[in-house]
């Protein structure tokens, strides 16, 4: 027991330190490592960097971000889709479950193709505005069908349809080809944009949602007999769940804005991280973030270099690992009923 | 002395009175019975006395001062609740299952303290769960699985215990073994129970509900007469006793006004013969 803790909180962090030493490492330009490396020192205050400026700026201002930026995704989509899957007692719970990224696509489509906000939105807060207006609109509607967990999840499944068929609209509607293609890149999820604002970003908010969510570790854990349950080991069961839904739709809108809906993280790598750690959430949401992060840092180098030159969005590299582990998930469950 | 009271309940549910006005006073160590038919807030009642159910109106105290002023941790701390069916997704141990009973105890971001691990371990001995406690949830039987949910609430270091009809997917066998147990605890008990025999031998005291109301309270010989049982549960029955506890025998072939007098075969006869009024 303690060697696997052990294993886990020294084996988590130094495996995710060496995905990204490596993957920044692999790209298109021919860099080598140890270059890539020197380059990465000298922006942290190490010696000297013996690449010229562009080739410094390849290492620094586009691999660098987007390897962190994977981290962080992954990292976070973990997260709120473990916290999901035990808030809703829904092994098949998401984060997007509640709608919050069909949102952000019908938002950053309405600033794209018909130009709301006038220019001075960006597709990203266009995105965040819409994860947080389909995300209101989910709670509105669940509470006032009386905000049980499947009231939730249906309310979730109403936004996401509404949402999806707006975009559709709005597309098919107003959008020349070149915009479509932009847009489908970015709505299958796409880390092709990162740059050092958008990590920062989603690095703070990570980190609150992370320490608010482990601040209810044993509270989620008492949700495992459901809401009745949870009520009778003192759990204020209606807060609990307010204060949870809407860190997490935070985090997901803020992650969804800058790199689009990436599928099957929040859903598949909790189930998988619950094999290692058992399931309660003091363990389980640390080391999910750890592998979450680390597999989206994989996905990622995977989707930029499996075709190149052109790039695969990371969004379907997930979804084509994503959907065999979901069928396990599914097959896992039939098991036990 | 008083410990958990309720005091006038009433719980609506739409224009449904669930409960209607039940005081219930219990004093320490006593195991009661709530007896009723199905749909009588049996439930109900149990949910107010735990406090996660808040009273239209009346109240329920804890040493004198209301549920909602205690708060929901501090309340779970001293009363416990064991429901009729538990079942979970998530894939757990015995421990891990007791262990949420020091759920109310413990503090955000920190690990559990040495008297969080005694009060598991000394819950799973009491339940005789002890060589069980690596064992998944899954695997558990129906009485070992309610037997763990008994040593979580016994986790929770209660003085007050309530259980939702506890036996009601047993056999006799484990029935029995669980209410044993049950009536071997250090606490105060309200129990909700269907058979009346087991009420009868393993309560100090019955409260009877029918329709959300009190009709009678008090021990089980004064409570369990062929009367009261006819008027609660509409069945006619013959009660004797034995030394210690009343011993009821439901009369079935008298259930049917008119065929009181027949034999099970007539009363069949009757039934299926068309109606006249």
């Amino acid at each position: 027991m303690s060697v696997r803790s052990l294993l886990l909180t020294v084996g988590g962090p130094a495996a995710l330190l060496a995905s990204i030493a490596v993957a920044v490492t692999i790209g298109p330009a021919d860099i080598s490592t140890g270059d890539v490396w020197a380059s990465v020192a000298a922006h942290l205050g190490l010696g000297e960097s013996a690449l010229a400026p562009l080739r410094d700026g390849i290492v620094w201002d586009l691999r660098m971000p987007r390897t962190l930026l994977a981290a962080v995704c992954g990292a976070g989509l973990a997260v709120c889709g473990a916290v999901m899957q035990s808030l809703l007692r829904n092994p098949l719970a998401d984060p997007f479950v509640l709608g919050v990224s069909s949102g952000a696509s019908t938002g950053a489509v309405a600033v794209v193709v018909l130009g709301v906000g006038g220019g001075a939105v960006s597709l990203s807060a266009g995105a965040f505005l819409g994860a947080l207006l389909s995300f209101a609109l989910v709670l509105l509607l669940s509470h006032t069908l009386g905000a049980g967990t499947d009231r939730v999840v249906l309310s979730g499944v109403a936004a996401m349809q509404l949402f999806s068929a707006l975009t559709s609209f709005i597309v098919l509607t107003s959008a020349d080809a070149e915009t479509t293609r932009g847009v489908l890149f970015w709505l299958l999820g796409s880390l092709t944009g990162a740059d050092w604002g958008q990590v920062l970003l989603c690095t703070a908010v990570l980190a609150v949602v992370l320490v608010v969510c482990l601040g209810y570790a044993r509270t989620l854990d008492a949700f495992s007999f459901g809401d009745e349950a949870a009520a009778g080991l003192g759990v204020r069961v209606a807060r609990t769940r307010l204060v949870l839904l809407c860190a997490t739709a935070l985090l997901t809108a803020a992650l969804v804005s800058c790199a689009g809906a990436i599928g099957f993280v929040g859903l598949v790598l909790p189930h998988a991280t619950r094999a290692l750690t058992g399931s309660g959430h003091a363990r389980l949401l640390p080391v999910t973030a750890l592998t979450g992060a680390v597999f989206l840092v994989w996905v990622d180098t995977l989707a930029r270099t499996v075709l190149d030159p052109q790039e695969v969005p990371v969004g379907v590299v997930t979804s084509l690992i994503g959907v065999p582990a979901f069928v396990a998930v599914l097959y896992r469950g039939r098991r036990r009923t | 002395m008083s410990s958990l009271h309720a005091d006038g309940v009433v719980r609506r549910l739409g224009d449904k009175v669930v409960v209607d006005g039940v005081t219930l006073t219990l004093r320490p160590g006593e195991t009661v019975g709530l007896l009723g038919p199905n749909g009588s807030g049996k439930s109900t009642l149990l949910r107010l006395l735990a406090g996660v159910l808040a009273p239209t109106s009346g109240v329920v105290t804890l040493d004198g001062r209301p549920l909602a002023e205690v708060g929901r941790r501090a309340t779970a701390r001293r009363v416990a609740t064991v429901e009729q069916h538990a079942d979970t997704q998530t894939e757990l141990t015995v421990r891990d299952v007791v262990a949420l009973g020091r759920i109310p105890y413990r503090r955000a971001w920190t690990p559990a303290t040495t008297a969080d691990e005694q009060a598991v371990t000394e819950a799973l001995a009491r339940t005789g769960l002890a060589d069980r406690s690596g064992q998944s949830w899954h695997t558990l039987s129906g009485g070992e699985r309610q037997r763990t949910q008994i040593a979580r609430a016994l986790a929770q270091q209660p003085r007050e215990l309530l259980l939702d009809e506890p036996t009601n997917h047993l056999d006799i066998q484990h029935q029995l073994d669980l209410l044993e147990l049950i009536a071997g605890l250090p606490v105060t008990t309200v129990i909700a129970l269907h058979d009346l025999n087991l009420a009868a031998m393993y309560c100090d005291r019955l409260l009877v509900l029918r329709d959300g109301r009190a009709v009678t309270q008090g021990t089980p010989a004064e409570v369990l007469t062929p009367a009261l049982i006819e008027q609660v549960y509409g069945v006619r029955a013959q009660v004797t006793h034995d030394p210690g506890h009343p011993l009821i025998r439901p009369l079935i072939r008298f259930l049917r006004p008119g065929a009181r007098d027949g034999s099970p075969l007539e009363r069949r006869a009757t039934s299926d013969a068309p109606t006249t009024p």
